[in-house]
């Protein structure tokens, strides 16, 4: 049985230094959702982040709700769903400093490299969704909206949102304080049979420009 | 008579429908490489899965947030009297399409490719698409939604003849096991292989092949039929399971469509269909009635086609 585990947010370090490779995460709290357009808008434009963000939340979710603002100007959360994280990772390490963030969520992980060099040093770890498609779940956990910033400016997928949330999860640590990645780990294992997959299969007629032929490596 | 109203009313039904509840056969599959997956982590993510699903259906919430990119297939058949013309369906497809994304809510995933601009309704320049085919001998336009995550887990590759069996052994390989590192590919999934056609086409049956047929179902070719259930069990050999995690799931089913092509090439290409295979179905009939299912029935006798003529006597098992 996988170990569970629930982290009251904003996440202090003792409860983020307790988080294991492979175990699964509640979160209870507020998390924000930010992407590339939120990166850029305060990374690169210079603008600073919403007031008091690092006091409400230092968890910053790669996602794009589904969502809808209603007639009354409330809005409606569907479903849920991390977005892949290897994309914003040259934004990463400025986002932390300045944000205070300490738990990033998304999908599929970062380069362990990442995890070694910018998310350990600065005492954040990596969350990734499980399965990823678990949207209704995730949505489910969401129990309100506590503020939208650039919804007008962005759209709804690159807005940054702000969730309260209960029981929010399930999802699994990827990334440890040691710079530990379990999906590189999970890779190694799986890496050590893909050579005899394709014993006997005989040389293609044509190669491919670029083409590499080793298989231990990784697309992110 | 089946009017614009009644196709933009179905349409919105079927978009409801996809978004929220997982189709039976899919369902069924994925239970069956659960109860077949060793891995603990594997096993983990196909178990939140399930629940997800019955979350979904249980809230009226979509199972995933990310939409992918909905679009639909459309057959009409040769007795089908509807009003409005064609362009009067393609009408009611977009503003369904519009309707159910406010309303479900889905999320707008369509977005101008160079300036990221958007209309919020996952509607614009060629979206959704619609692809349109045919039936004879039939009263009834069959309206299927897809809604298919986007971004990993596709690949063509232009193989020739002397590459056979093997080279579409190694590039099924290939893909799998590159969009299946940490599950970008969200695996387990349904698997569509196209071969031949032109390089378009050739990305179409692929696609559709995964799409548009129910898990379990089989190419009438017997030799097809075969390499099908060949190519599963060799991408659930590879020892990936969900997330790319060590484990067996990769594969739920795996579906070939082939087209004949170019007497020099072997074009194939890979399609995964995700965790959330979404796709649902209306029959609209001319005398108004509609039925809704999960399988499309899209790879009729008729459309599998080798001849010119239709043969008259293959038409009895056209609706088979
Ligand atoms: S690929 Fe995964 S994240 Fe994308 S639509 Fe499918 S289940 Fe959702």
């Amino acid at each position: 049985m996988l170990e569970e585990v629930h982290v009251s947010l904003p996440a202090d370090a003792e409860a983020i230094a307790a988080l294991k490779l492979g175990s699964v995460v509640y979160l209870d709290g507020v998390v924000y959702t930010a992407r590339e357009r939120v990166y850029q808008r305060v990374l690169n434009e210079g603008h600073s982040l919403p007031q008091g963000l690092g006091e409400i939340s230092n968890v910053n979710f790669h996602c794009s709700p589904a969502a809808a603002v209603k007639d009354d100007g409330t809005y409606e959360i569907g479903g849920v769903t991390a977005t892949a994280s290897f994309r914003f990772s040259k934004y990463l390490a400025d986002w932390l400093d300045l944000s205070g963030t300490k738990i990033i969520i998304g999908k599929g992980g970062m380069p362990g490299d990442d995890y070694q060099h910018v998310l350990a040093p600065r005492g954040a770890v990596y969350l990734t969704t499980v399965g990823y498609g678990t949207g209704a779940l995730l949505g489910r956990g969401v129990q309100g909206v506590e503020a939208v910033h650039w919804l007008d400016e962005f759209g709804i997928a690159q807005a940054m949102w702000l969730f309260r949330v209960k029981d929010f999860g399930p999802f699994l640590v990827d990334s440890d304080l040691q710079g530990q990645s379990l999906f590189a780990q999970q890779g190694d294992l799986v890496n050590r049979k893909i050579d005899d997959l394709y014993t006997g299969l005989k040389e293609p007629a044509l190669h491919r420009y670029g083409e590499t032929k080793d298989r231990t490596d990784e697309l992110i | 008579m089946i009017s614009n109203q009644s196709i933009e009313t179905a349409s919105y039904e079927i978009m409801k429908k996809a978004a929220i509840d997982i189709p039976e056969d899919y369902l069924a599959g994925i239970k069956s490489v659960a109860s077949r997956e060793s891995g603990e982590l594997s096993g983990f993510v196909i178990k939140t899965m399930i629940n997800n699903y019955q979350t979904a259906t249980e809230d009226r919430r979509p199972m995933c947030a990310d939409t992918g990119l909905p679009r639909y297939y459309v057959k009409v058949g040769d007795q089908a009297a509807f009003e409005g013309g064609f362009t009067g369906i393609e009408r009611a497809l977009r503003s369904a399409t519009a309707r159910a994304t406010r309303d479900v809510p889905l999320r707008p995933n369509r977005v101008h490719p160079l300036w990221r601009t958007e209309h919020n309704n996952n509607v614009g320049i060629n979206a959704p698409e619609i692809e349109w085919t045919f039936e004879p001998d039939a009263d009834w336009i069959d309206i299927t939604t897809v809604h298919k995550g986007g971004l990993f887990g596709t690949d063509y590759r232009m193989l020739f003849p002397g590459d056979g069996v093997d080279g579409i052994k190694r590039f099924l390989l290939d893909t799998l096991i590159s969009f299946g590192k940490r599950g970008l590919c969200c695996q387990p999934a349904i698997i569509g292989v196209g071969l031949g056609g032109s390089k378009d086409t050739c990305m179409q049956l692929g696609k559709q092949a995964a799409c548009l047929r129910m898990v379990g179902n089989r190419n009438p070719d017997p030799k097809i039929a075969q390499l099908e259930l060949e190519l599963m069990e060799l991408g659930n050999s590879i020892g990936m399971g969900a997330m790319g995690f060590v484990g067996s799931s990769m594969v739920v089913d795996l579906h070939i469509e082939v087209g004949h092509t170019h007497t020099g090439g072997l074009p194939m290409s890979v399609h995964t269909f995700c965790l959330s295979s979404r796709r649902a179905t209306a029959r609209l009939h001319s005398d108004g009635s509609v039925a809704y299912r999960t399988d499309p029935k899209w790879f009729t006798p008729y459309h599998r086609r080798e001849t010119i003529d239709w043969d008259q006597l293959s038409r009895g098992e056209a609706h088979a």
